[in-house]
């Protein structure tokens, strides 16, 4: 299991296509085996979260990137910060 | 180990010879923008980059603002002001001559992106009628809307449009190679450049590059001191294979360096202890101009540099009352009284006088544009925002009209780093160079983060341009030398034999990665001691000698990450011998030595340099101006470019 996963692929929407791998800089994707299927994330540890691979796909939702859980950061409504009593 | 089969072909016995007039090494914002440049010189060029080149580099991904445009039309600053402002801020620790022509020329290379399709106005008139937004030129300007200096652009445009610029001129490109060395002519250290060895990093493949002229434009150093092997990716600013191979293959050419012994607490490490840049609440490059509150929604106010609080929105982008600009951006953090412009105030007074713990970034009450060119424009160009802050936090739910976003640490930065965790951020060290951006090597120019003391897009794209339009007129004059069979050789014996290694007893790059951390995070923290730098070199020493020959990858992808440690080993070794190179404390360079006088003496008030001879380290001093009179400098050796070409 890979500390985080930072890409994860929709398989019905994935058309196979591998412009992502093909634009990744740092390489951290290999085609799958099987063909027509999404990229293997072979490194998902190297992954520098650009969001290239985002960017270039030409199937909407086939792909996401999130940052790992401890950079998850907190936003709130303004309306419900504390005022001082 | 793997689980799946390596699905290229494993090419580790073939070898291809290409020949250039002018080689381009690393296809970022410098290595793009040279190569269009040397093409357009009519040179036949061919560049090299590790990666993907219509989207690589630190740039690839977008980019928010171009500093230092002090040519164009709105520009109330010049170039020879702007760059001596740069200087001085510095104590003189800079690059004068780079720093110059990303002055002079910046706002060139942005006309000429916006010619190749890159977007650097507002044509929707999306924000017509913003204080930032010039309404004749349709150029918007970040920071000080005065002077107008730093223009903010539609970076993700930028690299796709290179990209198709280098096809349209017939530029060779070559993805998916590592540069592994420089060829010398007759192979010795310090000769002519004249080509440079690669390896294909999907299937292992060899390659010999023969060049007139050479010009480097890789990335900066990184993962000296920091290093995860869980997050790698995230442990530097730059993308996760830029970690300064440039500055390796320089070093064992014979290149000479100035400010390696420079290094700054780290600011930017989201594997350790900050947050994604720009994802977290925050008032500093793109966020600028952000209100702050606290938790009880009490905004923090933002001050002048005398400390008069400032009673509206619009007085956060204005200078004070005869001050001619102030510098904000990439590389400025603290700047001189007579530069500083408007902050909120310190944090310690904010605690003192009972502001409430978390704050939080708040784009609510700023006026319409404000929140919409950060929210939005800024956040959506940025390298790294645009898909993992902008889309998924709006997908989320985050309404900036509505919601505050938590600050993270004590500081803009999100976090606090211990001492000893350092990195090269803010004008860091690199290659030296002369008013060609040409290095001490013959036939070795060098442009972008290769260069000492670079920054940003605009700097590394305006001496792209710049090197390659000077290493033309090398190449249009030179020939191409053969190159040394017998360095390509031991070139290829260093890359290939440590796969005949054992991987059950060998070491991967991860464990050497993390040792070299570990190691400069104990001899070369912040404060400095000769007996500590000596005794971290021979540990170096040590692994190069012992563990480098022991090591091993189970693929053309491991075995780049493995070459990048190597470089990183190298580096290393010239940082630890440039700070023992400099004898006394320099607050300018952000070196603390705890066994020399404290202060800055006057005599050390110069560059030290390092390169190679024989193998042997020469240090060397050069006073702080060498590169003399600015204007008429760059005058003198770039009269053709004056002349309109």
């Amino acid at each position: 299991m890979p500390v985080s996963k930072p890409i994860l692929f929709n398989a019905e929407i994935c058309t196979g296509c591998n412009i992502c791998a093909d634009i990744c800089q740092v390489d951290i994707f290999i085609p799958n085996p099987e063909k027509g299927k999404p990229p293997v994330v072979l490194y998902p540890g190297e992954c520098w979260y650009c969001g290239c691979c985002v960017m270039v796909c030409p199937s909407e939702g086939a792909i996401t990137l999130h940052h790992p859980l401890m950079n998850q950061v907190n936003w709130i409504a303004k309306s419900e910060l504390q005022t001082p009593v | 180990m793997q689980n799946f089969e390596w699905p290229y072909p494993v090419e580790w016995d073939k070898e291809e010879t290409i020949t250039a007039d002018v080689l381009v090494l690393g296809g970022g914002i410098a290595g793009c923008m040279a190569a269009i440049s040397a093409a357009r010189k009519g040179q036949n060029v061919v560049l090299v980059e590790k990666g993907a080149t219509k989207m690589s580099g630190a740039g690839g991904s977008g980019c928010d603002h171009w500093e230092s445009a002090a040519t164009n039309p709105c520009s109330k600053i010049t170039p020879e002001i702007l760059t001596n402002a740069m200087l001085d801020d510095n104590n003189g620790y800079n690059n004068g001559i780079s720093h110059y022509i990303e002055c002079r020329e910046g706002y060139d290379r942005l006309l000429d992106i916006e010619k190749m399709g890159g977007k650097i106005r507002d044509t929707d008139d999306e924000f017509k009628g913003a204080a930032f937004r010039d309404e004749k030129s349709k150029l918007m300007f970040a920071y000080d809307y005065e002077s107008k200096i730093t223009l903010r652009i539609w970076g993700t445009t930028f690299k796709p449009a290179m990209f198709n610029e280098l096809k349209k001129l017939g530029v060779k490109i070559f993805d998916r190679i590592m540069v592994t060395s420089l060829l010398t002519e007759g192979g010795r250290q310090g000769n002519r450049c004249v080509g440079a060895t690669g390896i294909h990093t999907r299937t292992g493949k060899f390659l010999i590059f023969r060049g007139k002229a050479s010009i480097m434009c890789m990335s900066r150093p990184a993962r000296i001191w920091m290093f995860s092997s869980d997050h790698t990716g995230l442990c530097e600013f730059r993308p996760t294979q830029c970690i300064g191979d440039g500055h390796a293959m320089g070093w064992i050419a014979g290149a000479e360096f100035a400010m390696m012994e420079k290094s700054v607490r780290t600011e930017f490490s989201a594997a350790g202890r900050s947050y994604p840049p720009y994802g977290t609440g925050n008032n500093h490059n793109t966020w600028y101009g952000a209100s702050i509150i606290d938790s009880t929604g009490k905004e923090i106010p933002y001050a002048d540099r005398d400390g008069n609080i400032l009673d509206s929105v619009e007085k956060r982008f204005l200078p004070v009352k005869g001050q001619p600009f102030f510098l904000k951006g990439g590389s400025v953090d603290n700047p001189k009284y007579v530069y500083e412009g408007p902050e909120t105030l310190p944090f310690s007074d904010m605690i003192e006088k009972g502001y409430k713990l978390p704050f939080y970034a708040d784009l609510s009450c700023l006026p319409e544009m404000e929140r919409k060119v950060i929210w939005g424009m800024m956040i959506g160009e940025e390298g790294k925002t645009r898909v993992p802050i902008y889309e998924n936090y709006k997908n989320a739910g985050f309404d900036p009209e509505k919601h505050v976003l938590q600050c993270y640490g004590t500081g803009w930065t999100s976090a606090s780093f211990l001492p000893q965790e350092r990195q090269l951020f803010g004008l860091p060290g690199g290659f030296l160079n002369n008013w060609e951006l040409k290095t001490n090597i013959e036939g070795l120019y060098v442009a972008g983060d290769s260069l000492y003391a670079s920054n940003c897009y605009g700097h590394a794209a305006a001496t792209g341009y710049y090197a390659g339009r000077h290493a033309s007129k090398y190449s249009s004059r030179a020939n191409v030398v053969q190159f040394s069979r017998e360095q390509v050789d031991t070139e290829k014996k260093r890359i290939y034999t440590l796969l005949q290694n054992n991987p059950e007893t060998a070491i991967g790059w991860k464990e050497l990665n993390m040792s070299i951390a570990k190691t400069m995070q104990t001899y070369c923290g912040d404060i400095k001691y000769d007996d500590l730098l000596n005794t971290g070199l021979l540990c170096l020493q040590e692994y190069e000698k012992k563990v480098v020959p022991n090591t091993y990858a189970y693929n053309p992808h491991e075995l780049i990450r493995l070459l990048e440690v190597f470089d990183i080993l190298t580096v290393s070794q010239i940082i630890l011998h440039s700070c023992i190179a400099r004898k006394t404390s320099s607050k300018s360079l952000c070196f603390n030595r705890g066994d020399g006088p404290r202060s800055e003496a006057g005599n050390d008030k110069r560059l030290i340099t390092v390169k190679q001879v024989n193998n042997k380290v020469v240090i060397d001093e050069i006073p702080l101006d060498f590169f003399g009179d600015l204007k008429e400098n760059y005058k003198k050796y770039n009269k053709d470019y004056i002349g309109g070409n």
